[in-house]
């Protein structure tokens, strides 16, 4: 049986639990919000790949915070080594001095700020409704049982198989698609 | 250990291994057209293991997520019809452009099993993995022609705002899942049918959400502004394609989504739906009637056409619903039909997608310039072709639930499309030409045209096979 002195300091204890969790979360979606905007508004885009770079790795702590520590790994290894990587290639391709030079923004830069937060109020009102329910199947407990890469994996390959096997076939066009629209002209009957 | 009943899957996977096969021969037949031919033996594979599955086997597989019924049925083969009036049209058209390569009926493939696995998506996830694949497919086929400035800009244009309304759709879909916990599509509609999580905003922004997404996918207004330039850019065998396929697919995914996922929130989704109809209908009309190209008219026409069909699913009845599907099959042959003049027009030294081409037409080819009548006809809604079926249908579906006023704007707006598509007639038949274009003929392109100027007939006289047809595949649903 519990006192109402231990239940109180449990009380306590979960208080101070939940007030570190939103701190760090505060923290985490406050740099996440300004790295994002300063990726857009940098005029350099190494610079903006670079900011990138640094809300990726934030956004890999949200998910730590949420105990996806899996995703978390994956998030830093696809987005910030994959990925982050291709746009640095891609900017290679660039001419960075004309870049920095020219316009930055578009004309109708207002007119599209506008739309873009007046769409955000839109989706915030409702979410601000949201409340948290009981977890499906696979709660925390569960997931710390079987271990992450266990739980994603049978997920993946029992319940979610077919849209697993689908997803296979899209990035297979995606290849196709690159390989046929970057290859060279020499070889092409176009040219003949 | 239970493995899962493939069969109601065979037909995609065989359609989908024909690909694969394409693709590698690719490599090693010089002759194209071979390959296309091999492609429509995939294909004709395919459907033949669809009619051979429906009725064999059960109709479901992978825990729900992929249904096979009547109502996927249907659309699968207005999807084969697309696949093969678009590779017979096309392959004089690829040769005079000389892009005749075998990614073409590979990507075809692809779009098609695409299209395929959204009509039978029994689940929000393989939903939006069957839109992806199409649209991926399709993107890559509108920058197909890759040494033209207007291709490249087609494909790009379409990859980046389909690329929103895949993020759009995305972020409905998980605020259904954080809703609801459930990405099923009538586990979805029990749980929203039970409890009070119908009032909350949160669902009504995921309806408007949806509604975007798929009506970018069927190009209604306000979502239709990248129709236009991707349909003249794309070359034209593509442009038919994708002005039938991809719509008619996004209707079988808003058929699932509205009438059985969100069908008890009726009221909210046919309140976002009916604007978006009548702006549809008025933007695709009017705005047709300034254009000077032939494609970009088709464009616009075809936007008018999602404008019809989307009365079906406001209608909200099994009969409006097996309306819609009995229009966009119309619609297949209709649009591929007038498609395939326009590509007739073109040849070596001449783009043939401008109205003046089609001055004093009727003079020097005849039997081409009755065809297009025939499909102007039909798209215009005159008797006694199917786009008159199609239409009455359509409106006696939404008068019948209710809407007696919007039947009356469709007609109006209907009455001014009459002047688009009749100018093109009147170009034909009442116009000296300045010069006699060539016709670029072939077998194949001939064929398309008996098969679809056929059904527009056959459609607008016996339309009561075909529509009990449509009804009873829409009764599966």
């Amino acid at each position: 049986m519990m006192t109402r002195r231990s239940s109180a300091g449990a009380d306590r204890k979960r208080r101070d639990r939940m007030a570190i969790n939103q701190f760090f979360f505060g923290y985490f979606a406050f740099v996440i919000i300004l790295t994002a905007l300063l990726v857009v508004t940098r005029k350099n885009p190494v610079h903006s790949v670079l900011w990138m770079l640094v809300m990726f790795f934030h956004v890999a702590g949200l998910y730590l915070f949420l105990n996806a520590e899996f995703m978390a790994a994956v998030q830093i290894i696809v987005y910030a080594g994959a990925i982050l990587v291709l746009y640095v290639f891609l900017i290679f391709l660039l001419n960075l001095k004309e870049e920095i030079q020219g316009e930055h923004y578009v004309g109708e830069w207002p007119m599209g700020l506008t739309l873009a937060l007046s769409v955000l109020v839109v989706i915030l009102i409702p979410l601000a409704g949201m409340k948290v329910k009981p977890f499906g199947k696979w709660s925390i407990a569960a997931i710390s049982k079987e271990t992450h890469t266990v739980a994603l994996g049978k997920v993946l390959y029992t319940g979610y198989l077919f849209p697993f096997e689908v997803a296979s076939i899209i990035l297979l066009v995606a290849i196709v698609g690159a390989v046929f629209l970057a290859r060279g002209k020499s070889d092409s009957p176009e040219d003949e | 250990m239970q493995y899962p009943d493939i069969n109601p899957v065979l037909p995609e996977i065989i359609l989908i291994a024909a690909a694969l096969l394409v693709l590698m021969l690719e490599l090693f037949i010089k002759r194209k057209e071979t390959i296309g031919f091999i492609a429509l033996i995939g294909v004709g594979l395919s459907m033949c293991s669809m009619f051979y599955v429906k009725g064999v086997v059960g109709q479901e597989t992978f825990g729900g997520m992929f249904i096979s019924d009547g109502y996927s049925a249907f659309f699968k083969i207005i999807f084969y019809l697309n696949f093969y009036l678009t590779v017979l049209i096309s392959l004089k058209y690829l040769k005079i452009e000389r892009a005749l390569r075998g990614e073409y009926f590979g990507l075809l493939m692809f779009a098609t099993a695409g299209m395929m696995i959204m009509a039978s998506a029994g689940d929000l996830i393989v939903l939006y993995l069957g839109l992806e694949l199409m649209a991926l497919s399709t993107y890559i086929l509108a920058g197909f022609l890759r040494h033209k400035k207007k291709s490249n800009e087609a494909a790009v244009k379409y990859f980046l705002l389909g690329g929103f309304s895949s993020a759009i759709l995305l972020y409905g879909i998980s605020m259904i899942y954080g809703l609801t916990g459930t990405t099923d599509i009538r586990h979805l509609a029990g749980l929203l049918a039970g409890g009070g999580i119908k009032s909350s905003p949160v669902l009504l922004l995921s309806v408007a959400l949806f509604v975007v997404a798929f009506g970018y996918k069927v190009a209604a207004a306000p979502f239709h502004m990248w129709a236009p330039d991707v349909y003249e850019g794309a070359p034209t065998s593509i442009t038919a394609f994708m002005s039938v396929g991809p719509k008619a697919a996004g209707f079988a995914v808003m058929g699932r989504v509205f009438l059985i996922g969100l069908a008890s929130v009726r009221i909210e989704w046919t309140t976002i739906l009916i604007p978006v109809a009548i702006l549809t209908m008025a933007v695709g009309n009017i705005i047709a009637i300034s254009q000077t190209n032939i494609k970009r008219m088709l464009a616009y026409s075809s936007i008018a056409h999602a404008g019809y069909a989307i009365l079906g699913i406001i209608a909200g009845t099994q009969e409006g619903m097996a309306a819609t599907m009995n229009y966009m099959l119309i619609y297949a042959f209709m649009n591929i039909g007038a498609f395939a003049v326009v590509i007739m027009l073109k040849s070596e030294g001449l783009e043939g997608d401008n109205l003046s081409d089609y001055e004093g037409l009727a003079k020097t080819h005849p039997v081409a310039s009755a065809l297009m009548l025939v499909f102007m006809f039909s798209l215009t809604g005159i008797p006694p072709t199917g786009g008159f079926m199609g239409k009455f249908y359509l409106l006696m579906s939404i008068v019948n639930a209710g809407y007696a006023w919007l039947a009356v704007v469709a007609v109006a707006f209907s009455a001014i499309s009459a002047y688009f598509y009749l100018r093109v007639v009147m170009y034909m038949y009442m116009k000296e030409s300045k010069e006699t274009p060539v016709l670029s003929v072939s077998p194949a392109i001939g064929l398309a045209l008996i098969i679809t100027v056929a059904m527009v007939i056959a459609m607008g006289i016996l339309p009561a096979r075909f529509i009990d047809f449509a009804g009873a595949a829409s009764a599966a649903l």
